[in-house]
């Protein structure tokens, strides 16, 4: 009961909080569409010929730019995509016409598939991979940082310290082809990654995935280790603390119960945050382990200058960054009651 | 009987035994001798009382350490000495606290008092300090205890009072919950038995509808309530001891009055030793039957309360008490007051926060310094007298009124009006050298000729009892009191007319809060400058100020001579204040406390 109290308490800004955060993403969302537009109208290449391939005659170029309406000037283009994203829109695939419904993102050039149902196949796959990783980087990074902060000054810390520091040097491309050689092609522990949905098989799903999230794991984990190590330090100096101490409180309900929860606001704010840029951000990491999620979809479709997808791909990430953030603030307002939303 | 005596054998045996004399008030004049008398001559009433106490706590599992010899000391400290490094913090001290007695450390910063505080339990192990010499505690020799030992002995049978309430909580966790958890230490009792354990010590010791603040975290509690929380959380054990180190520092002054009260009546109570950390001789004067003055970690002078407050033999001592302000003793008045009014407040408001959340910290305020005069402001934390201040410098915008530097409309800063601040530490720029920091009201002013500048610079720091040759020296290589002085130099720099001084001395030791008040005094007189001297110290207030204002959520409450708000009082909140100061005589405070009645209970 009170417990709730004081959480209303903490959370009593929430609605105003809310509406400035939405306000807030409209704005960012709009302006990086209004971006992507710019630098893809300036951008150098055909992109009527690239469509079409490279054995079409003009005649047949002409008919594709055409079609994608790629001689009207830029300012018609985007105005059509926002009437697609409110009220959707009607295109023709040549041969018939077809509605895209609001919010409509707009249809690939390569594939005359609609972007949005194109994001909503790729969308499971970088969720399972960065829903996973994270799972295990909160459990290697948190475990580790208790670990050194309790340990500290001691040989333990010292090691762990320069393991992290490791982790957080090197990039995934290298980890994840070291893992991937040892580990799938020499020791054949595991399978060579390939997307199995979790509705299929899940038990599939985990096994194929576990390289990957151990691969971000290892990076972000060195991070968390960071963090929880020095919040708990931090915490350990503090006069609370001394108090605990002198009631001859032991030094393992003074680690977990008091200097742990000093470092819970921070970790879940953070990861919150990292969850919205490894959305945005799996680029790297599943074209490396052929993974076809977003991060792929969205490189392939910059390479042949697919504008609707690479528009639709980027506002979609965008819009995970910045509602991460939103749910990374009210998460630490929740567990740090001293913290008002506002 | 509340259910906090009910189950507590301490509580019952003594209670029957010497107290309800004491608490009868016969205790201002007989409270040392009924204390003494526990120690020494009559151990039987309160002895017996501990050994029942001592039972109760076998009963709840806690008997299984060394047991506590009936017949020892409860302190006994054998030229104990701590090092640091280099720096010995004691040197060599050595004393007694009997069983129910109560001992007052008093001291300057860096006298030690606190240091020995924690060596009393061992505190200090494992944090690469040197502990030489003998402590027993309770029966535990301290120094040989294992930890196991240790940890039954803190919170167990020695419980400590720490001085920053705010953070001697744990922020994240109900503070109910943070109690039950050292009951559970040192009980193994279960979960319930310790959430009422905790609620019944909550309630004890005067938090308000216990049960369901229990719940509440820290943040959610007053600096009072957190401070009644601290001191439940060493009861929730019946310690034997209870070592409280500046329990009272961080505290407003009736609220401090509260505190002192209610931990006078828990050791009438439980029977309690007291060891009470201080460097305020006054809040010494109040709780306890002995004290011991404390300079560069050795013992100066040690003797009954009464003896060495009234009769000091050693020149530390005497110097000590000689610095400490008096709020009852009338202001002598040196040098002229004009007529011309430097600084004029018309009406003042000043409101904070939007909306539902708006409220006003300065209210309709109408004030007037002339030149050579002080006027003191005095208020509790939230009265609004250093947003009062910062308005009368311009560094803050009224909401509403207006101020006039010698009859002029004035908004926003100017040379004529200058701030001295109180944190000397945080109020100059540690990247700096003072000479630099002092310079900036001149160049400021325009002035360009580095040798004017630097000539102007030392001959301010001359003035203000620094050596001119330190110009280039960085903040950090200070003391507190020579950082104010820097301050005041930087102030002077830009030839006010007028200083507002907020809480210029609350953060210096008395001895050096005497020099700076001092000098405050002398460049008045030889400047004629017109001071605001924004305090909660009312006996600083007193010795500093011609004419007085006291400050109540905003607004004026008080206003006129000093001596006439000091002696006679009109305003209700004003008699409250002055009654809560600690007197310096215990007989006055055992009376004054006796007037003041039981807030605990109440």
């Amino acid at each position: 009961m009170s417990a709730l109290k004081g959480l209303s308490g903490s959370l009593a800004g929430f609605p105003g909080f809310a509406l400035r955060r939405l306000v807030g993403a409209v704005v960012t969302l709009f302006a990086i569409s209004v971006i992507i537009y710019l630098v893809f109208y300036v951008a150098p290449g055909d992109v009527a010929q690239i469509t079409c391939g490279p054995r079409c005659s003009p005649a047949q170029v002409h008919q594709v730019a055409e079609q994608l309406r790629l001689d009207d000037p830029l300012y018609v283009r985007y105005w059509h995509f926002l009437q697609g994203v409110f009220v959707g829109q009607d295109y023709s695939t040549g041969t018939s016409v077809q509605h895209c419904g609001a919010p409509c993102l707009g249809v690939s050039y390569q594939s005359g598939q609609q972007v949005t149902q194109l994001i909503w196949a790729k969308l499971p796959v970088t969720f399972s991979l960065v829903l996973g990783a994270m799972v295990l980087w909160l459990i290697l990074g948190v475990g580790t940082g208790v670990l050194s902060a309790w340990r500290r000054g001691r040989f333990t810390e010292r090691a762990l310290t320069a393991v992290t520091l490791a982790g957080t040097a090197t990039p995934v491309f290298v980890i994840g082809l070291v893992l991937m050689i040892v580990v799938c092609g020499q020791l054949q522990l595991l399978p060579f990654p390939q997307y199995v949905p979790f509705t299929e098989d899940p038990e599939q799903w985990a096994w194929n995935l576990l390289l990957p999230w151990l691969s971000l794991a290892l990076i972000e984990s060195a991070k968390y280790a960071r963090l929880t190590r020095s919040s708990m330090l931090e915490t350990l100096a503090e006069d609370h603390v001394r108090t605990f101490r002198a009631y001859g409180v032991g030094e393992r309900s003074i680690i977990g119960r008091h200097a742990l929860r000093g470092a819970v606001a921070p970790v879940i704010a953070l990861s919150a945050n990292d969850f919205g840029s490894a959305i945005g951000g799996a680029v790297l990491s599943e074209t490396l382990f052929g993974l076809p999620g977003l991060g792929r979809e969205l490189v392939h479709a910059v390479t042949v200058v697919d504008l609707p997808v690479v528009v639709g791909m980027v506002l979609v990430t965008g819009f995970f960054v910045v509602l991460a953030n939103a749910v990374a603030d009210v998460l630490f307002a929740v567990a740090d009651r001293r913290v008002v939303l506002s | 009987m509340s259910p906090a005596e009910a189950d507590d054998g301490v509580l019952r045996a003594v209670g029957d035994g010497v107290l309800p004399a004491a608490r009868n008030g016969v205790l201002p004049a007989a409270r040392n001798g009924v204390l003494r008398a526990v120690g020494d001559d009559v151990p039987g009433a309160v002895g017996d009382g501990r050994g029942a106490g001592g039972d109760g706590l076998a009963e709840t599992g806690d008997g299984s350490g060394p047991a506590a010899p009936g017949g020892g000391s409860l302190v006994e400290v054998t030229d104990l000495s701590v090092a640091f490094g280099d720096l010995r913090a004691v040197d060599g001290l050595s004393f007694r606290l009997e069983r129910g007695a109560a001992l007052g450390l008093v001291g300057e910063s860096g006298s030690g008092k606190s240091t020995v505080a924690s060596a009393l339990l061992a505190l200090h192990r494992g944090t690469g300090a040197r502990v030489g010499g003998a402590v027993r505690v309770a029966g535990v020799d301290v120094q040989a205890a294992s930890d196991d030992e240790l940890r039954r002995l803190r919170g167990g049978k020695a419980a400590m009072v720490f001085q920053d309430p705010l953070s001697s909580l744990d922020p994240y966790h109900a503070v109910g919950d943070q109690i039950a958890e050292v009951y559970r230490v040192h009980t193994r009792a279960s979960r319930r038995a310790a959430r009422a354990r905790a609620v019944e010590v909550l309630d004890r010791v005067g938090i308000p509808d216990a049960a369901r603040r229990a719940r509440s975290r820290p943040h959610e509690f007053s600096g009072g309530m957190r401070q009644r929380t601290l001191i439940a959380m060493a009861l929730a054990c019946r310690p034997d001891l209870l070592i409280a180190d500046e329990p009272t520092t961080a505290l407003d002054v009736t609220v401090q009055a509260q505190i002192l009260d209610l931990l006078h009546t828990l050791r009438e109570e439980t029977g309690m030793g007291l060891l009470l950390v201080t460097h305020d001789v006054g809040v010494a004067a109040e709780s306890v039957d002995e004290i011991l003055v404390m300079r560069h970690g050795r013992a100066v002078e040690h003797g009954p309360v009464g003896t060495v407050l009234g009769a000091p033999r050693d020149t530390y001592t005497r110097e000590l008490l000689g610095a400490v302000p008096r709020v009852d003793a009338p202001r002598v008045a040196e040098g002229d007051v004009g007529d011309e009014t430097v600084l004029e407040a018309v009406g003042l408001r000043r409101e904070f926060g939007t909306g539902k959340r708006r409220f006003a910290a300065v209210d309709d305020v109408s004030l007037t310094v002339r030149r050579g005069e002080t006027l003191g402001v005095v208020g509790e934390s939230g009265s609004g007298k250093t947003t009062l201040g910062r308005m009368l410098v311009g560094l803050l915008e009224p909401t509403a009124g207006t101020v006039r530097h010698e009859g002029r409309e004035q908004t926003g800063v100017s040379p004529s009006v200058q701030m001295v601040f109180q944190d000397p530490v945080s109020s100059l720029n540690p990247r700096r050298s003072v000479g630099e920091s002092i310079a900036d009201p001149l160049r400021a002013r325009g002035e360009r000729d580095e040798g004017r500048i630097e000539g102007r610079v030392r001959e301010l720091l001359e003035r203000v009892g620094l050596d001119p040759d330190h110009y280039d020296r960085y903040p950090h290589e200070f003391s507190g009191g020579q950082r104010q002085r820097v301050g005041i130099a930087r102030a002077l720099a830009a030839e006010p007319r007028a200083i507002v001084c907020d809480e210029p001395v609350s953060a210096l030791d008395v001895t050096t809060q005497a020099q700076v008040v001092a000098l405050l005094g002398e460049l008045q007189r030889e400047l004629g400058l017109a001071l605001v001297f924004v305090a909660h110290d009312l006996a600083v207030v007193r010795q500093v100020s011609d004419r007085v204002a006291v400050m109540r959520r905003g607004r004026i409450v008080e206003y006129g001579p000093v001596d006439e708000v000091y002696e006679s009082p009109r305003d209700p909140y004003t008699e409250q204040l002055l009654a809560a100061v600690p007197a310096l005589d215990p007989e006055v405070a055992a009376r004054r406390r006796a007037a003041r009645g039981e807030p605990a209970t109440a």
